[in-house]
């Protein structure tokens, strides 16, 4: 088990900076998520850390220790890989067995481990097969028991999970995630998925076009967006021009067309220094839709608006809604009948559920 | 008729041209060879028809024919050994170069744009008495008079790696294509150093391209009749060339037909004994 630290790290192919002055730190056992859209850098960054790419600039600390110049057979990491990578014409015992031929582990005790590491995977009675007759979820277990056995310093996962179909994803998200807590290994994990990212971290790194966006716990991210990408990248959001009238201790002044002035906690708005141009982050489950003439409660803001389009999902509906100049969504649990497009509806909005972001 | 049948009829209709063409141009002279090898040549130069075992038994009993056999075993043997030594880490290069990989597929099919009896001949042009080695040599000053290199077992064996080497190295690069660079990385990442992942991963992994390579090199080097003609000695000569010494100098058709079905059959048992260990899949994959 082992601390991470990025220093300044710069990742340059040729012409294309894959990722630029990236610094960041995970702590000792915790489950830290690359989050981002294909191509934003998570992979660069997580074969810099495996020592399968070098780094143009900056350091790599495993430890506290620099390992720019470590060779990566000599790192001790547990690397996954999202098609497996299983070595096809050796059996499931002999691929888990593999890292600890080259670690001094006496026979008898190989065969041990092997075997404890299919139980925790809760696949004890497969290691005879070749991994071929294995199905896709069977076989990224393996993958993991294989990077797992070694008592790797760090967990590295590069979306093991996006290979498989979504109820064998989620069940796999709940296997790995209780896999991580019961041994404790520090894990980095890489995926484009906003909700494994919300499900399974302590801290969720959001990273867009080589940058790192934003870092924090998952209802951190979630709730308190540090900016526009994050805000959208993570659930549905609106984002609203605003002007923010002032900043004292209990929260920032916002000023809106639709929704007049509210207060956003402080906390909500970290990044907004004082008066000025800003940006209103509502998310979309946050606004509710309710029947024009039932009256609002205090401390709800509440504004007309027409349904345009309804988005049923089974428990939930997603309303597209016209409030003045803006389209907004909703996305609402749904209590007894949806309404339809065209209701007159009242928009429903809690300053406190509301996050600020200085315009850029 | 249905949709299955027309499904069913399709492939036939497909192949009807190419299995017409195996069957007339393939199929049919063979078994004249076979029928041809049981006639017997008559001291008059006719041909007697008949059910005659004599070519059999002289080809299979002569030990004339089966040193030469065996010559022309051990020369394919060597010769697809230095092709293997030679082509896979060529392969190997290949398989693994980012930008280049195109152009260096390319060099490789190059010698095939020019007939594989100049590329052999190119080699007098090299190693003969006035060739361009001997002209260096002379020049530099190493030796008086120029040295016969030509016309032995060696400069055979290089002619034939000269031909043979790229099928060797398009089989192992075919192969060395199919294997997940990952694998590699993970055998790294489990501690193995990137020789030991070679050793345990990728090699492995391979031997059915190098197999194949193998099976290719084999087969037409032991079935060449031009290469020892060219740059062999008199005592070079392989066993193709005794079917066309019977065959086209001495006009014994019948030993000439029982001579080259004995070649094929023992070529034969070897293709049938690595298609009962590896598949002729992998071959088919290297030869596309
Ligand atoms: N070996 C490489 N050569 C050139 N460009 C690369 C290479 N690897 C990645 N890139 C580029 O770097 C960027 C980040 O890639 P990557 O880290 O794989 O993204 P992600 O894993 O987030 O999808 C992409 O623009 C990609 O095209
Ligand atoms: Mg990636």
């Amino acid at each position: 088990m082992s601390s991470v630290h990025l220093n300044n790290i710069v990742k340059r192919f040729g012409a294309v900076t894959a990722v630029q002055k990236t610094s960041l730190e995970i702590q000792e056992g915790a489950f830290v998520t690359l989050l981002g859209p294909s191509g934003c850098g998570k992979t660069t960054n997580l074969r810099m850390i495996a020592g399968l790419l070098d780094p143009t600039e900056g350091e790599i600390l495993i430890d506290g220790k620099r390992v720019n110049d470590v060779p990566i057979h000599k790192r001790n990491l547990g690397l996954v890989f999202q098609n497996y990578a299983l070595f096809p014409h050796k059996t499931v015992a002999e691929n888990v067995a593999f890292g600890l031929k080259y670690r001094d582990v006496p026979s008898s005790d190989i065969s041990r481990r092997v075997t404890e590491a299919l139980e925790l995977v809760q696949l004890p009675d497969v290691g005879e097969r070749y991994p071929k007759e294995l199905s896709g979820g069977q076989q990224q277990r393996i993958a993991l028991a294989r990077a797992i056995v070694i008592e790797p310093d760090v967990l590295l996962l590069d979306e093991p999970l996006s290979a498989l179909d979504a109820n064998l994803r989620e069940d796999m998200r709940v296997e790995l995630k209780r896999i991580q807590e019961r041994i404790g290994v520090t894990t980095v994990f890489v995926t484009h998925d906003q909700s494994e990212a919300l499900a399974m971290s302590d801290q969720i790194v959001v990273m867009s076009a080589g940058r790192v966006e934003q870092v924090g716990a998952p209802e951190e991210v979630y709730n308190t967006p540090a900016s526009e990408f994050v805000a959208n990248f993570l659930g549905a959001s609106n984002i609203l021009a605003a002007e923010c009238k002032s900043r004292s201790a209990e929260g920032v002044e916002l000023e809106t067309p639709i929704f007049g002035k509210l207060v956003v906690p402080a906390e909500k708005a970290p990044n907004l220094g004082g008066a000025g141009p800003a940006k209103l982050v509502i998310r979309a489950e946050k606004l509710l839709v309710a029947a024009k003439d039932a009256a609002a409660p205090d401390g709800v803001i509440s504004v007309p608006a027409t349904i345009e389009a309804v988005d049923y999902q089974g428990q939930a509906v997603r309303y597209f809604v016209r409030a003045g100049e803006a389209q907004l969504q909703a996305i609402n649990m749904i209590d007894q009948r949806p309404f339809a497009a065209g209701d007159e509806v009242n928009l429903r909005l809690r300053p406190i559920d509301c996050a600020a972001l200085p315009d850029q | 008729m249905s949709v299955e049948a027309r499904e069913a009829r399709q492939p036939w209709i497909l192949l009807s041209p190419a299995l017409t063409a195996v069957f007339l141009l393939l199929f049919v002279p063979l078994l004249f060879i076979v029928v041809y090898s049981f006639w017997l040549r008559t001291a008059t130069g006719a041909d007697q028809v008949g059910f005659f075992l004599d070519n059999w038994r002289e080809a299979l009993s002569d030990a004339f024919y089966r040193d030469i056999l065996l010559f022309t075993l051990k020369i394919a043997t060597i010769t697809t050994l230095v092709c293997a030594l030679m082509g896979y880490p060529a392969a190997y290069v290949i398989a693994r170069s980012k930008g280049n990989k195109a152009l260096l597929l390319l060099l490789l099919m190059l010698p095939f744009w020019i007939s594989y009896i100049i590329r052999t001949m190119s080699w007098i042009n090299i190693l003969g008495v006035s060739g361009a080695l001997n002209t260096a040599l002379l020049y530099v000053g190493v030796i008086d008079e120029p040295i016969q290199m030509l016309y032995n077992q060696t400069t055979v064996i290089l002619g034939l790696v000269h031909f043979l080497l790229p099928f060797m190295i398009l089989n192992v690069f075919v192969s060395l294509e199919g294997i997940d660079t990952n694998l590699e990385d993970a055998a790294n990442s489990l501690g193995a150093t990137r020789w030991q992942a070679f050793l345990q991963v990728t090699l492995p992994l391979s031997l059915p391209g190098l197999a194949a390579g193998g099976l290719l090199c084999f087969v037409l080097g032991a079935g060449t009749y031009i290469t020892p003609l060219v740059l062999g000695g008199p005592s070079d000569a392989m066993f193709a060339n005794l079917v066309f010494e019977a065959i086209i100098t001495q006009l014994n058709w019948p030993l000439g037909s029982a001579l080259s079905l004995m070649l094929l059959a023992v070529l034969g048992a070897l293709v049938m004994v690595y298609n009962r260990y590896l598949g002729m899949a992998q071959l088919m994959k290297g030869l596309g």
